[in-house]
C-alpha cells in the first residue's frame, strides 16, 4: 500500500475547516459520496418524463456498399414499435454540421462501415427497439472496401490532403550521419471503454424548442448538431450535461451522433426519446483512437544524437474527417515529443478507410507522435550498444534558459524544460542504475524470463491547436443565505473538474468549500463553450469562475469599502469573514446588506487563453500556452516461450505546477498511465477481412483489470509551479499521463532484444527489435523468435 | 411493473430488511431489469450487459443448510431475476445506514478517492461490501483485495486507489446488519413458497427442489431452457435477444448442490458454483489455485456453475481441458435412468454434446490425485485476469520410477470442441520422464490440432503454444524454483 496514502484517521484533510484554503488540499470528488451510493445519477438513471419512448439503431452489416432500401414492415409489425427513422425524415440538414461536413446523418445511397447506423426503431421499450432493430432488412449491393492504412495508401485515399511540417535539409543530414536506421512499424487504435455507454434522451418542448440531455464532453456542439439536423435555430435547443461516467474523449464529437439521432426520433414520433446503445453496438458504432503506421529513416552520431529525421506518419482516420484533422496535426505536434531534431521532414497521411470514424481519445494523436521517436530512440540506443537514458538525454531540447536547441520543428520555443532536471530526479527516485545492473545481472542469469527497465519523457503541449476553442465562460450567483452556485462550460467526466472550479471559487471568495456548488453544464447558462478536451477543463473553465468570482467579490469590496472608508484593496476575503481594517463582517452577513442596498451578487467571468497563435498555412507559431512534462520508469518480464509479459513496478515523476488537488492530480495521473499501458499490451482491436470489428465487447477487447496494475506504482508530483499564468499556477494533467506509459512498450522492446541476445543475435539484429503495438503476449513472441 | 400475459409466479426478495413481492415478472427478465426498471433501483449500473466489467455487481445472499448466511457477489445484469427469489439482495443504494453513515466500503472509497467518473464505483462497492461481510469486517491484504475485485473493470482510477480502500475500509464501523431478522424472513419465505401456479404451456420459471423433480420436469418440458449461474445463457438474452419464456433453474435441487468426498473421487454436483466446485480440487490439488484464480472474474465464478460450464460444451470454456486431463466421469440422467460417461466423450461437435433432450448433467466425478500424479495446466490468454484462453492446455502424468505409465491431456481453444490429445498421450507411454520425450511430446501436440485464427490469437501462435507449453512444464519440472512470472518483484 501506499506510504502518502491518506491515514483512515486524519479526517481533517479531507472535510477542510474554514481557516483552511481549498485550493492545494485533497479534497475528495464533489460527487464521491453520492456515487459511492449509487445516488448520483447519469443520464439513463434520470426520471423519464411522460411517454417517453426508446430508440435502437439499424447497423450496416457491410464495410462498403450501395445502399438499394430499407425493407421495415417486419420491424414495425412487431409489438411495441412505434416508428422506424430514415435519412428521409430529416427535416434538417441530412448532412451532420461536423467540421468537414461529410457524414450523412443516416446512411443514404452507401454505407461506408459495418457498423453505419443507416435507421432507428422507436418503441416503447429498450428491448423492444432493439428486436424490432435486427428485424429491419437491409438490401446492400457490397462493394470493394479499403480496411487498412495500406489499402488507403495504395489507393490513394485520404479523408484530408496530407501536411508536411519540415526544417533544415533533412535528406543531406541523413546523408552525413554516421548511423542509419531505416523501418516501419504501426501501432493499433483504442476503444474509449468508458464505462457508461453512450447515450441521450432527447425531449420536445413548447413552440418547436427542444431539451436535451446527454452525455457528452461538448454540449455546445450537440446543440449546434441538433438544430442543424432539426432545421431549426441554437437558440431553441438546450443541452444539459450533469456528468458522464467516463469521456476520455469518446464523447466529443460521438455524442453528437447519438444526440441528432434521439432527437429525429422524438421529432418523428412527437415524444422524448431517449437512445442507450448496448455496449456491443458501441463498439461497433463508434469511432475510436486512430491507428497509425510510420515509415522513417534516422541518422545519428557515435552519442545517438538524432542528426536527421524523414518519418510519414499514416494515421487511419475511418470513414470520415471526424477530428482526423486535428488529430493527426497534434501528433505531427509531438513526435518531437521532448527531443530537438534539426532537420528533420514529417509528412502526416489523412487515411480514409471503411471503418468506424475515429475521433478524440486521450492525448488526441499526441500519443502516436511520441511512441515514433520514443521505438527511434530505443532502437538508436541499442544499435550503438548505449545506455537508452542517456541517449534520450543527449537528445533533449536545451534546458531553461537555453538559446539553442530549443525551437520546435513548428516554431514555437521551449522556454522551460524541465526535464534537464526531472529525469536525473526519477532516476534517483526509482533507483534506475542500480536496478539497471540488476536487470542485466538477471537477464544473464535467466534464460527463459527477462526483464527490461525503462524511463521514457513527455513533454506535451497544453492548449487546443485551434486557437478559436481557448476561451470559456463561468458564471458564479451569490445567494442571499451566503451560499453559492457555479457555473460553467465546462463538463464533469471524471477527472475533478467541478471540484476543483468549486476549490477556485471558495478560495476567491474566502468561504468554505461546502458552500459551493457546481452545476450540471447547459447550454442556456454558458453558451458557445469549448469542448472539455486537449486537457483545458481547468485551465479555462478555472480560469473564467476565478473571474466571475472576482467580480462578485470585487463589488462587495467595494460595498464594504463604501461602509467603513477605505480602499476596496484593503478588504479581505477569507475563512468566511469579510474584513476590512475596520470590521470584521461574517460573509453573509455582508451578502445581505448588499443585496438589500441593490448590489449585483452575481456576475458572468470570461477567459481567452493569452500568447498562443498559430499559422495554419505555415504551419508555424505557438499553438500552446505552455508544456506539461513529466516521465516514467518501468519495469518488466517477459516468458520466452510465450510472450507472455508482467508489469512489475512503475515510477512516475509528473509535473503538474502548483496542484489544486493533488489526490485528484494522482487520480489524473495513475488513471491515465494504466489507460496508456492498456492500448500498450492487452488492448488489441481486430477487424475481420470483411471489415467487421471482431473485438467489439469487453469478452475479447481486454482493458487492465486492477492485477495488470504493479503493487510498486509511486507517482510523484513535480514541486514547482507553471511559470506561465494558469489558475492557481496549475498545470493541465488529463492527457500528458498517458505517454508516460510508453515506458512499458519501451521495457518490453529491452527485455525482448535481451531474449534476442540470447539467441545468438549480435549487434543491429539483437537491437532490432521488431514489433507493432500493441505489444499483445503473441506479438512479443513474434518479436523474440524474428530473424 | 409489467403486467403481460407473461407472468409467472410472484418473485420475493428481501432488500434493506424487508420482504418485496413482485408480480407479472418474466422469466427471462435479468435481475439488474428487475432492480432498475421496476424497482427502480438505479445504483445499480449497466456496463456491459455481459457479466465482463462489473458495473452491475450486487450482493445476494442466501440461508445455507446449516442456518447461516451466505454472501456472494453477483452480476446482476446476466443473472435471471427470480433466481433470487426467497433471497436477500443489496445494492449500493441499500448499505449506508438510515442516518446516512457510509458503510465502510463506500467510506473507504471516498476517503481513498476511489471514484472518479463513478459509473463503475457502485459496483465496487458492492465487490467490497460482499468482501468485508464474508471476511467479518477483518483487514484484507491486497492479494484478496484483487482476488475480489477481480470481476469489476475501472477505467478511470487505475485501481490503486480502490485498493487502497479495500485495505482500509475495516478502520471503519459498520452499520448494524440484523442477520438473524434477515434468516428468519428466508426461513418464513421458503415455508410460505407455493407450488408453482404457472401455466405450463407457455410461461414459466421453474426450481424444482429434488432430482426426482428435476427429471420429471425434464422429461415433460424438453423444449424449456436448463439454467443454472446463467453466466452464459444470461447473454443469449441480452446480447443475442433470445426470449426464453420457458425456464427450469436447476440451481436449487439438492442432488445438484452436493459435494462429496467418496473413497476414490471428488463428485461434484452439476449445479455446485465454480467457487465452491474450484475450493474442492484445489484442496485436493493445490497447485491448481492460481489457474482457477483466473477463471473469469470472482462474480462469474460465485454464479456459474461447473456442471453449466461442462454441459454449455463451449471449446473455450476453461474447466473441460483440466477435466479430461483428470480422467473426469460425468453422470446424466434422466427418468429413463443414469448414465455414465467419459467428459470427452460428452463433446459431439461445436457446441453439440450427448446430453438427450429429456436429459440432465446430475454430477462430475473427479477421481482423487494418485501416488505418482503429475500435473501441470497452463492458459494464455491477452489478460491474465478475467479473460478467455487462447490456448488451455492440461497434462496428467502418472509417473512411476522416472518413467511415464500413462498419460492424458486436455486442450481447449485448439479444436470445435475441448479437445483429448490421445496421439501424444501415446508418445508420453512408457517413456522416461524426461527433456526428449517432452520434446517428442511436444512436435506430437503441435501437429495433433489444427487451430483456427480469430481474434485472440493466430493459429501460428496457438500452435506455437501447444509445443512451448510442454517444453516449458518439463523446464520449470528439471528446475525447481525457476522464475514464475506471476511471483517477479521488481529489482529492488
Amino acid at each position: 500500500m501506499n506510504d502518502r496514502l491518506i491515514p483512515p484517521a486524519a479526517e481533517a484533510r479531507t472535510s477542510p475547516s474554514a481557516s483552511a484554503s481549498a485550493c492545494g488540499t485533497s479534497i475528495p470528488h464533489e460527487s464521491a459520496r453520492a456515487q459511492v451510493q449509487g445516488l448520483a445519477p447519469y443520464v439513463d438513471d434520470l426520471p423519464e418524463p411522460r411517454g417517453t419512448l426508446h430508440a435502437a439503431p439499424v447497423m450496416s452489416p457491410v464495410a462498403h456498399g450501395r445502399l438499394n432500401g430499407v425493407d421495415a414492415s417486419a420491424a414495425l409489425a412487431m409489438p411495441g414499435v412505434r416508428a422506424v427513422v430514415l435519412a428521409a425524415d430529416i427535416p434538417g440538414d441530412p448532412v451532420l454540421a461536423s467540421f468537414s461536413h461529410d457524414e450523412p446523418v443516416l446512411a443514404q445511397g452507401t454505407v461506408q462501415f459495418a457498423g453505419q447506423v443507416v435507421a432507428l426503431v422507436v418503441a416503447d421499450s429498450v428491448m423492444a427497439a432493439r428486436h424490432a432493430a435486427r428485424a429491419v432488412k437491409l438490401d446492400i449491393t457490397p462493394l470493394p472496401a479499403l480496411l487498412t492504412i495500406e489499402d488507403a495508401m495504395a489507393a490513394n485515399s485520404f479523408v484530408l490532403p496530407p501536411v508536411t511540417v519540415a526544417r533544415g535539409d533533412a535528406a543531406a543530414a541523413l546523408a552525413a550521419a554516421p548511423h542509419r536506421l531505416k523501418g516501419h512499424f504501426a501501432v493499433g487504435g483504442q476503444e474509449h471503454f468508458y464505462l457508461e455507454g453512450q447515450i441521450a434522451l432527447a425531449v420536445p418542448q413548447e413552440q418547436g424548442q427542444w431539451r436535451v440531455v446527454s452525455s457528452t464532453q461538448h454540449p455546445g456542439e450537440v446543440q449546434h448538431w441538433v438544430a442543424h439536423a432539426l432545421g431549426i435555430a441554437n437558440h431553441a435547443v438546450v443541452v444539459e450535461c450533469r456528468r458522464m461516467g467516463g469521456g476520455f474523449g469518446g464523447k466529443e464529437t460521438q455524442a453528437g451522433h447519438l444526440a441528432v439521432w434521439a432527437a429525429l426520433a422524438a421529432h418523428k414520433v412527437g415524444a422524448p426519446v431517449k437512445l442507450r446503445l448496448d455496449r456491443d453496438d458501441d463498439f461497433m458504432i463508434t469511432g475510436k483512437r486512430h491507428p497509425f503506421a510510420y515509415d522513417y529513416e534516422v541518422g545519428f552520431d557515435d552519442s545517438g544524437r538524432i542528426q536527421g529525421l524523414t518519418i510519414d506518419m499514416m494515421a487511419n482516420c475511418g470513414w470520415s474527417a471526424d477530428l482526423s484533422g486535428p488529430v493527426a496535426d497534434r501528433a505531427v505536434f509531438h513526435v518531437d515529443n521532448a527531443y530537438f531534431l534539426q532537420d528533420v521532414v514529417i509528412r502526416s497521411h489523412r487515411c480514409r478507410t471503411h471503418t468506424q470514424s475515429h475521433t478524440a481519445y486521450r492525448g488526441f494523436g499526441g500519443p502516436q507522435g511520441v511512441i515514433a521517436i520514443e521505438t527511434l530512440l530505443g532502437d538508436i540506443a541499442r544499435a550503438l550498444g548505449k545506455d537508452a537514458l542517456a541517449v534520450r538525454t543527449a537528445n533533449l531540447y536545451g534546458p531553461r534558459g537555453a538559446t539553442e536547441r530549443n525551437v520546435t520543428p513548428y516554431q514555437m520555443q521551449v522556454e522551460d524544460n524541465i526535464l534537464h532536471e526531472l529525469l536525473p530526479k526519477l532516476e534517483l527516485l526509482a533507483h534506475y542504475q542500480r536496478r539497471l545492473e540488476g536487470v542485466l545481472a538477471w537477464n544473464r542469469q535467466h534464460k527463459h524470463i527477462k526483464r527490461g527497465l525503462a524511463i521514457t519523457p513527455v513533454k506535451f503541449g497544453i492548449s487546443f491547436t485551434a486557437t478559436l476553442f481557448n476561451q470559456a465562460g463561468a458564471l458564479v450567483h451569490v445567494y442571499t443565505d451566503g451560499s453559492v452556485q457555479v457555473n460553467h462550460g465546462g463538463t464533469e467526466m471524471g477527472q475533478g473538474l467541478n471540484t476543483k472550479v468549486a476549490q477556485v471559487v471558495a478560495d476567491e471568495l474566502g468561504v468554505p468549500l461546502a458552500r459551493v456548488l457546481v452545476t450540471a453544464s447547459a447550454t442556456d447558462k454558458v453558451p458557445n463553450a469549448s469542448a472539455t478536451a486537449a486537457s483545458s477543463g481547468t485551465d479555462l473553465n478555472g480560469k473564467a469562475a476565478q473571474a466571475a468570482a472576482r467580480t462578485v467579490r470585487g463589488q462587495l469590496a467595494d460595498f464594504v469599502a463604501a461602509l467603513d472608508g477605505c480602499a476596496p484593496e484593503a478588504v479581505r476575503f477569507a475563512d468566511g469573514q469579510i474584513t476590512s481594517p475596520q470590521a470584521v463582517r461574517d460573509f453573509t452577513a455582508v451578502v445581505q446588506q448588499a443585496y438589500a442596498a441593490r448590489i449585483q451578487l452575481w456576475s458572468d467571468g470570461f477567459y481567452r487563453t493569452p500568447k498562443i497563435h498559430y499559422d495554419k498555412v505555415t504551419l508555424t507559431g505557438r499553438p500552446f500556452f505552455y508544456f506539461a512534462y513529466g516521465a516514467a520508469c518501468s519495469e518488466v518480464a517477459i516468458d520466452t516461450r510465450t510472450g507472455e509479459y508482467r508489469v512489475l513496478g512503475v515510477d512516475i515523476l509528473h509535473d503538474v505546477g502548483r496542484s489544486i488537488n493533488p489526490a485528484i492530480d494522482i487520480g489524473q495521473i495513475e488513471g491515465g498511465f494504466v489507460q496508456g499501458m492498456g492500448w500498450l499490451t492487452t488492448e488489441e482491436l481486430v477487424w475481420t477481412d470483411k471489415g467487421l470489428l471482431a473485438t467489439k465487447a469487453p469478452s475479447t477487447y481486454k482493458i487492465p483489470t486492477a492485477a495488470d496494475v504493479p503493487a510498486r506504482l509511486n507517482v510523484h508530483l513535480w514541486p514547482e509551479e507553471n511559470r506561465e499564468d494558469t489558475v492557481f499556477r496549475s498545470k493541465a494533467v488529463g492527457e500528458p499521463p498517458f505517454m508516460l506509459a510508453i515506458s512499458v512498450w519501451e521495457a518490453l522492446r529491452e527485455a525482448i532484444a535481451a531474449a534476442r541476445a540470447d539467441r545468438g543475435l549480435a549487434g543491429a539484429a539483437a537491437a532490432a527489435v521488431q514489433m507493432d503495438a500493441p505489444a499483445t503476449a503473441e506479438r512479443v513472441l513474434w518479436a523474440v523468435n524474428a530473424p | 411493473m409489467p403486467t403481460s400475459e407473461s407472468s409467472p409466479d410472484a418473485l420475493r426478495l428481501i432488500r434493506r430488511g424487508r420482504v418485496v413481492t413482485c408480480h407479472g415478472v418474466a422469466p427471462d427478465r435479468t435481475l439488474l431489469q428487475l432492480l432498475r426498471e421496476d424497482l427502480h433501483c438505479t445504483a445499480v449500473k449497466e456496463g456491459c450487459a455481459s457479466g465482463d466489467c462489473g458495473a452491475c455487481t450486487v450482493t445476494v445472499a442466501e440461508r445455507t443448510p446449516e442456518g447461516a448466511l451466505r454472501y456472494r457477489a453477483v452480476n446482476s445484469c446476466i443473472r435471471l431475476a427470480h433466481s433470487v427469489d426467497g433471497q436477500a439482495v443489496w445494492t449500493a443504494e441499500d448499505i449506508a445506514a438510515a442516518d446516512g453513515t457510509l458503510h465502510p466500503a463506500q467510506r473507504a472509497l471516498v476517503e481513498c478517492h476511489g471514484s472518479q467518473c463513478g459509473f463503475c464505483t457502485p459496483g465496487f462497492v458492492m465487490s467490497l461490501f460482499t468482501l468485508h461481510r464474508q471476511r467479518g469486517g477483518d483487514a484484507v491484504t491486497r492479494d484478496e483485495a484483487l482476488h475480489a475485485l477481480s470481476g469489476n473493470l475501472c477505467r478511470c482510477t487505475g485501481y490503486r486507489p480502490i485498493l487502497d480502500a479495500a485495505q482500509t475500509m475495516h478502520h471503519w464501523p459498520e452499520p448494524f446488519l440484523d442477520e438473524a431478522d434477515l434468516l428468519q424472513k428466508m426461513e418464513l419465505l421458503a415455508q410460505s413458497a407455493q407450488a408453482p401456479a404457472a401455466d405450463l404451456a407457455k410461461n414459466f420459471y421453474l426450481q424444482p427442489n429434488t432430482l426426482a423433480e428435476l427429471l420429471a420436469l425434464r422429461a415433460a418440458l424438453p423444449a424449456a431452457l436448463l439454467a443454472a449461474g446463467t453466466t452464459d445463457v444470461g447473454l443469449w438474452i441480452t446480447k443475442q435477444l433470445q426470449q426464453r419464456p420457458q425456464i427450469i433453474d436447476v440451481t436449487r435441487v439438492a442432488e445438484l448442490r452436493q459435494l462429496q468426498r467418496t473413497a476414490s473421487a471428488l463428485v461434484i454436483g452439476a449445479a455446485v458454483t465454480l467457487n465452491d466446485a474450484f475450493a474442492a480440487l484445489a484442496a485436493e490439488r493445490p497447485a491448481l489455485a492460481p489457474f482457477f484464480d483466473r477463471f473469469a472474474g470472482l462474480p462469474v465464478r460465485e454464479s456459474g456453475t461447473l456442471g453449466g460450464n461442462v454441459a454449455n460444451g463451449s471449446p473455450i470454456g476453461d474447466s473441460m481441458p483440466l477435466l479430461i486431463a483428470l480422467g473426469a466421469t460425468l453422470r446424466l440422467a434422466s427418468t429413463r435412468g443414469e448414465r455414465t460417461l467419459p467428459i470427452e466423450d460428452f463433446y459431439l461437435a461445436y457446441r453439440k454434446t450427448a446430453l438427450a433432450p429429456d436429459e440432465v448433467l446430475v454430477a462430475i466425478t473427479v477421481p482423487h490425485p494418485a501416488p505418482g500424479e503429475w500435473l501441470r495446466v497452463d492458459k494464455v490468454s491477452k489478460r491474465f485476469e478475467d479473460d478467455i484462453s487462447a490456448v488451455c492446455l492440461a497434462v496428467a502424468l502418472q509417473v512411476q520410477d522416472g518413467r511415464i505409465a500413462s498419460a492424458r491431456i486436455g486442450a481447449g481453444g485448439v479444436a470445435a470442441v475441448p479437445a483429448r490429445a490421445t496421439k501424444t498421450e501415446a508418445v508420453f507411454a512408457g517413456q522416461p520422464c524426461a527433456e526428449a520425450t517432452f520434446e517428442q511430446a511436444a512436435q506430437s501436440l503441435m501437429a495433433e490440432f489444427q487451430p483456427l485464427s480469430d481474434m485472440r490469437a493466430s493459429a501460428d501462435y496457438r500452435r506455437t503454444l501447444l509445443g512451448n507449453l510442454l517444453r516449458r512444464a518439463w523446464q520449470d519440472a528439471a528446475e525447481p524454483g525457476a522464475p514464475a512470472l506471476a511471483e517477479l518483484e521488481p529489482q529492488s
